[in-house]
Order: C-alpha cells, then structure tokens, then sequence
C-alpha cells in the first residue's frame, strides 16, 4: 500500500479527472467558466472545500453510523461550503458576487460526497488529504483550461488583459451558454485522444 | 413582475438547464430515454414545488427572525433531504403507482442542485410564498421540457450512432447536442424585456 501514495495524488490529475473521465460537477464547470479567472476561483473553492471535508470525514469515520453516514457527510461539507462562502463574501467580494449562487451549491457538487463515500471513509488522514488534492488540482486545471478557451475565444482576452483590440470581433457565442458545451465538448474530445494515444 | 412573466421567463427564455447550468448531471445523466427522462421530469416537478414552500417557511419563520440567515446553505440541504425521503416513504404507502413511476428517481434528487439552487434563488429575489411556489414550478415545467426534448433528439442520434465521426462518440456528441439545444432556446431571448 505504500506506493499508493503518489498514485492516490496523481489519479484524479488525469487519468480519474473528475471533469473529463468522470463527468461529475457539471453545474459549476459550465456555469462559470465566462472568464480564466472565475474557472480558477470556482476550481479553488471546491478544492479547499474538498480538501477539509476529507480530512474531516477521514478523522470521524469510525464514529459515525454507517446507516446515517450520507446526512452526516452532507451536513459537514454544508458547513465547510458556508465557511468558504462566508470567506470568499468578506475577502473577494467581486469574485463572490461573479461566481453567486454556485458557492453555496457546492454542497450538491457531487465530486466532493462522491469522494467523501469513495475514499475519503475507508482511507486514513494522510492518503484522504493527497487523494482530495489530486482531486481538487484535477478540478481546478479543467476548470481554468476551460475559463481559458471560453474567455479567449469569447471575450478575445486572457485574464482580463484584452488582446484583440477595440475593433476586433470575438466570438460571443463562447460565452454565452452553448459556448459551454461546445467548448467542453472540443476538450473532451482532445483529452480523449490524448489519453487513448498514451494507453 | 407578474406570474405568467416569471412562467415564460423561467421556462422558454431563462431555461434552468439550458441558460442557468443548474441540474446538469441528471439532465446528461437520465436522458438516454424520453420515458424516463419525463419520469425524472415529474419527480423534479414534484419535489422542487414542495421543497420550495418547505423551504420558505423554514427561511422566514426559523432563520430570519433569529438572524441565522447565514445557515441557510445547511438548513436547506438538510430539508430537501428529509423532505425527498419523507416524499418516498408517503407515496409508497398511500399512492404506490405513483411511486412505481418516480421511486428510482427520488433518492437522485437529493444531489439535483436545481432544487437547492432555486431554494436559494427565491430567497435572493425575496419572493413572496405564492411567487416562490410559482417561480420553483414554472423551474420544474422547464427543466422537464428541457429533458424531454434532449432524450428526444439523443434516441435519434443513438439510433445513427454508426454514422458518427469516432472522435465525437459518447460524451462529446452528448454535449454537442446539448449545445445545439441551447442555441435553440436562445431564440427566446429579449422576450420579456
């Protein structure tokens, strides 16, 4: 088990990404990714999220019933999202007020219970943290290469420093809703190729 | 704003799927058939209206007078999960064709993030009971159009699967499809305005 170590970081990075293997978290992946910066700050809310309800849930596990492990989850994570969304209002304001009501549905974000039932309550404190940061860096790369597609294709500018001019015509479909899918669609179809060439 | 504004609005031209990205997983997840998918419809339709009246109460009658409005994110998962099991307990004793046709669905609209989002969304629009009920309902009428139309246009694809580039197989052309379906509803936009 002691070479699982790098492997339990290193699986949700690539080869388990929760957006681009697993399809889990669609909601936010979609929902905010008009800019790089909203996709990175989306990414690093869940991440931090999914890192301490782990490591809660990793500590507590021996403790709980299992026939009301769910609701026992749910309610952790719920706090863990309130205290970021509490965070996020009182130091990042604008970037709370970008990305709304997609913090607190971090609770309903599937990845962060899904790893919680998964891993998080078989697997003691250490391999629960790397495999939640694994997680959590997997997440935050789809979401900002995402954002970054988005806002460059659709805004004609990259973390807000606009390149395309005054006179230059993005194409505003990329941020508008069916940009999402498409953009999310040409990404996929990518990490497929890479990942079928590299089997 | 009026109630049949926040009908149009929420169904056609604010669709909660298609512009809003709220219940996405059960909108890719259970719509590989329109059967189910209006299965998975009514069951959303059914919880997210009780949810909403549920949740109102318990925001204005519990948390704010007691300035707890910050514990909404808690309260309200916690409602919708008690609410969704004491949903499934009741039919099945009192309507069991009913629960025939959502049972499988119920226990899954716990982690819909459309039923928490809308929760959160009446409380933020500072809804009245009636238009919160109307606003959770007319969500529902859209996410159930919503569904049905892509389970619809997906039996047509899977039925010409072969005929797709290799490339496009599985989760792209799903996602495409959804993007077409978009454009679609962006037609509606500007009604309303």
């Amino acid at each position: 088990m002691k070479n699982n170590s790098f492997d339990n970081f290193a699986k949700g990075i690539f080869r388990e990404n929760p957006v681009f293997v697993m399809m889990l978290g669609m909601c936010p992946t979609l929902g905010v990714t008009t800019s790089m910066e909203n996709g990175l700050g989306m990414g690093l809310a869940t991440m931090f999220v999914l890192i301490m309800s782990n490591l809660a849930i990793s500590l507590v596990k021996n403790w709980i019933p299992s026939m009301v492990r769910i609701p026992c989850y749910i309610v952790m994570i719920a706090s863990f999202v309130t205290v970021i969304n509490l965070l996020m209002a009182a130091y990042l304001p604008e970037l709370h007020a970008k990305l709304g009501i997609y913090i607190p549905l971090i609770v309903v974000n599937c990845i962060i219970l899904g790893r919680a039932e998964a891993f998080a309550s078989k697997n003691d404190l250490w391999q629960s943290f790397l495999d939640a940061l694994g997680m959590g860096i997997g997440f935050t790369l789809a979401l900002t290469l995402l954002g970054a597609v988005r806002e460059i294709l659709g805004a004609g500018s990259i973390l807000g420093w606009n390149f395309i001019g005054e006179n230059g015509y993005p194409v505003l479909l990329f941020i508008m809703p069916p940009g999402a899918f498409l953009a999310l669609a040409a990404l996929i179809m990518g990490f497929n190729k890479i990942s079928g060439a590299s089997k | 704003m009026s109630l049949t504004m926040i009908f149009i609005s929420a169904i056609l031209v604010n669709n909660i799927v298609l512009s809003q990205f709220l219940g996405i997983c059960p909108f890719l997840g259970v719509s590989k058939k329109i059967s189910t998918a209006a299965g998975m419809g009514l069951a959303v339709m059914f919880v997210m209206t009780i949810a909403s009246i549920a949740t109102w109460l318990v925001y204005y009658k519990l948390l704010a007078p007691h300035g707890l409005e910050f514990m909404s994110t808690v309260v309200f998962i916690l409602v919708i999960a008690s609410l969704v099991q004491m949903v499934e307990i009741i039919l099945k004793k009192s309507t069991p064709a009913l629960y025939q046709a959502l049972g499988i669905y119920l226990p899954l609209i716990t982690t819909n993030c459309a039923v928490l989002g809308i929760a959160l969304l009446s409380i933020q629009k500072e809804f009245n009971l009636i238009y919160s009920v109307c606003f959770s309902l007319a969500n529902a009428i859209g996410f159930t159009l919503a569904i049905v139309l892509f389970a619809g246009l997906r039996e047509r694809i899977d039925m010409s699967a072969y005929a797709l580039p290799k490339a496009v197989r599985g989760t792209p052309i799903i996602l495409i499809t959804a993007a077409l379906l978009s454009l679609a509803f962006m037609g509606f936009s500007g009604i309303g305005k």
